[in-house]
């Protein structure tokens, strides 16, 4: 079973009770101080209805939208980012001991999450961080413990802000994997499908029954839509070689002339995993807590290493993260570390955008 | 024997040596760890050094305070300062860009009995200093991490990152991006935990400047976001005003007007 059912608007609230039953902590966007984040909810009500955001390059903000539009904004600087690898997590206690010292593990605990409101990049997303922290025998604890459990409510895209550039990345604006639902919003209601067992159960629970062609019709063209009129699109032709070719193209110094070397791009990419360890000692000198924090190439600390710095000036770190993210992410992890959601460049306070780095650097290739 | 161990007291309203007393039970397991032998501020029993580790707070504002803090560095293995006034000058190097003279005529009804020079100026000034606690005040954590460090004779380690990369972390809505609110946590030093952003308002810049900066870039954007001349230059003629990214920033956008 894999087909298209109809879902009235008012059956999110049982959707979000059922998962609650379940014993889930049920997500979604929820709007504060001018943006949203993902965030316990109880009712569909908790959700910014008839909200939508205008994003530029620098700028923010949420305004009135459409009547009863429940997914209405495209997205804000939180995404499922912090709910899977943590900001700032305790890893280790590591105690003095008469002889010697025991270091013990510090499990998370904490009840599985249902996310309503997953775009399909946030989607993406997850999938490549996934390919980090779950690589092989390489498997971390504390991720893994709140990744297998969760269950995802996805939405389409119907409306892209103008920062998104998910077509050129191929992650959106429909989502594909990664999720138990799909939702697509039409004034009327929801077109959803299941993504898995646990959702074509869901589709059970709620009731839902097959959804008529024109629905169905109407959702794709809205998709459709939204993927022809994105906002800004990125060439991915050859990226990879053209970025180390240009290692020395002087647009590295030009961005790095407007780059604050802040890090909130880093922050807010939802695939970027960097992070330091740090040790928080007792001031009797007997207990010391290892806690991961995230961190951030853009840091000067995070390229030092015994003696040197690799990368002391603003330039060598913005193609660091840039050529990371674009090219040899590739390499390393068999896809590019860039879902094109658009975030780096909206929460970006000198609105420094990527696709026109990219741009630049193609149209001055060779040159430099 | 157990280290011997200093705070002394310059130019600076006492509230970083308050954060020792803040720091409640953890104050307590550090005399067990530690002889406090000279804490004016918290009692009355003052020894004569050496200390193996001195706290400094304040800045050098007088002669006299130009002389003791060359005695502290040498009575004193490690020196470490605590806060903007010690790292910086604080607040009250204002008076660096200003007229002592005229200052001292307005404020005082005796001015002949006050002796001062003419600056307010940084510890690492006037003697070598090996660590500095930045913040104003310095936040406890960062105080007993430090001091934990330099009792276990190891190289004390600091964020130097911007305070966004606390403010992410947090989970704040940024807000130069979401209100166009002017904020100097891209410029600044982490420490404080995004105290301000979390509140809803712009960074002033208690923690001194991130290491990596961009003053230029930074400038930049409070002109785009209309905080121009004047205004521009007090946002970063602060609690941190006298530190060189920020002075010269300032003396740039003071000139440029
Ligand atoms: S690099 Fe920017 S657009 Fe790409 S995934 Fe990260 S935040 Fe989104
Ligand atoms: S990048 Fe695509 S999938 Fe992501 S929010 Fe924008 S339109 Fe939706
Ligand atoms: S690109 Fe923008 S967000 Fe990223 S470090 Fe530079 S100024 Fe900060
Ligand atoms: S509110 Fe200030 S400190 Fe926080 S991310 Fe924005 S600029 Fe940085």
């Amino acid at each position: 079973m894999n087909e298209a059912t109809r879902m009235p608007k008012a059956a999110l609230d049982n959707l979000i009770a059922i998962l609650g039953r379940e014993g889930y902590r049920v997500m979604g966007p929820v709007a504060r101080d001018g943006t949203v984040a993902f965030d316990e909810i109880r009712s569909a009500a908790d959700l910014p209805v008839g909200i939508r955001d205008a994003q530029e390059a620098g700028r923010y903000r949420l305004a009135p939208g459409i009547d009863g539009e429940i997914f209405g904004v495209v997205n804000g600087a939180g995404s499922l980012k912090p709910h899977f690898f943590a900001p700032a997590e305790p890893l280790l206690e590591i105690r003095r001991e008469r002889r010697g010292f025991k270091a013990n593990e510090i499990a998370s605990a904490a009840p599985p999450h249902a996310f309503i409101g997953v775009r399909a990049c946030d989607l993406a997303a997850l999938a490549i961080q996934d390919r980090i922290f779950l690589h092989d025998r390489f498997r971390d604890a504390h991720y893994e413990l709140r990744r297998k459990d969760a269950f995802f409510v996805a939405v389409d895209c119907t409306r892209s802000a103008p920062t998104c550039f998910c077509v050129s990345m191929k992650t959106g604006p429909r989502a594909t994997a990664g999720f138990d639902l799909a939702l697509t919003e039409l004034p009327g209601g929801f077109v959803a499908r299941p993504g898995s067992p646990a959702g074509e159960a869901m589709i059970v629970k709620l009731g839902l029954s097959a959804a008529g062609g024109a629905d169905e019709a109407a959702a794709r063209a809205l998709i459709d839509e939204c993927a022809r009129g994105m906002g800004r699109r990125m060439d991915t032709a050859d990226l990879p070689r053209l970025l180390y070719d240009e290692a020395e193209n002087p647009r590295w110094r030009e961005v790095a002339a407007r780059c604050l070397s802040c890090a909130n791009c880093t922050m807010v990419c939802p695939t970027c995993f960097c992070h330091t360890v740090i040790d928080q000692t007792e001031i009797d000198g007997n207990m010391s807590r290892r806690v991961r924090k995230w961190d951030s190439c853009f840091s000067l600390e995070h390229a030092h290493i015994h003696g040197i710095n690799l990368r002391p000036k603003i330039h060598d770190r913005y193609r660091q993260w840039l050529t990371h993210k674009l090219a040899s992410w590739i390499d390393q992890f068999g896809s590019s570390g860039c879902v094109g959601c658009g975030r780096c460049i909206t929460w970006c306070p000198a609105g420094i955008d990527l696709t026109e780095e990219v741009a630049a650097i193609r149209a001055s290739a060779g040159k430099g | 024997m157990k280290p011997r161990v200093a705070v002394f007291k310059f130019a600076s309203c006492d509230g970083c040596q308050l954060q020792f007393l803040n720091a409640g039970d953890e104050l307590l397991k550090l005399a067990g760890q530690a002889d406090i032998v000279y804490f004016p501020e918290a009692r009355g029993r003052a020894l004569a050094g050496p200390y193996d580790l001195a706290f400094v707070e304040g800045s050098v504002t007088t002669p006299a305070d130009a002389r003791r803090i060359i005695e502290v560095r040498e009575e004193s293995r490690y020196l470490v300062t605590i806060g903007a006034c010690a790292a910086a000058g604080g607040i009250q190097a204002l008076r660096n860009w200003a007229d002592i003279e005229q200052y001292r005529r307005a404020v005082y009804p005796s001015p002949e009995f006050i002796s001062t020079l003419s600056t307010s100026t940084p510890i690492s000034e006037h003697v070598r200093v090996d660590f500095e606690i930045w913040g104003c005040p310095i936040d406890k954590t960062q105080l007993l991490a430090v001091t934990r460090s330099l009792l276990f004779g190891a190289q004390p380690v600091l964020p130097g990152h911007s305070v966004c990369i606390e403010c992410k972390r947090s989970g704040n809505a940024c807000v130069i991006v979401t209100r166009g609110e002017p904020c100097l946590g891209p410029v600044t030093r982490a420490g404080c935990g995004a105290l301000c952003p979390a509140m809803n308002r712009g960074c002033y810049g208690c923690f001194g400047p991130a290491d990596a900066h961009n003053m230029e870039s930074f400038a930049a954007l409070l002109a785009d976001q209309g905080v121009r001349g004047d205004d521009a230059m007090r946002r970063l003629r602060g609690i941190n005003g006298y530190v060189r990214p920020w002075r010269e920033s300032a003396d740039a956008l003071a000139a440029k007007k």
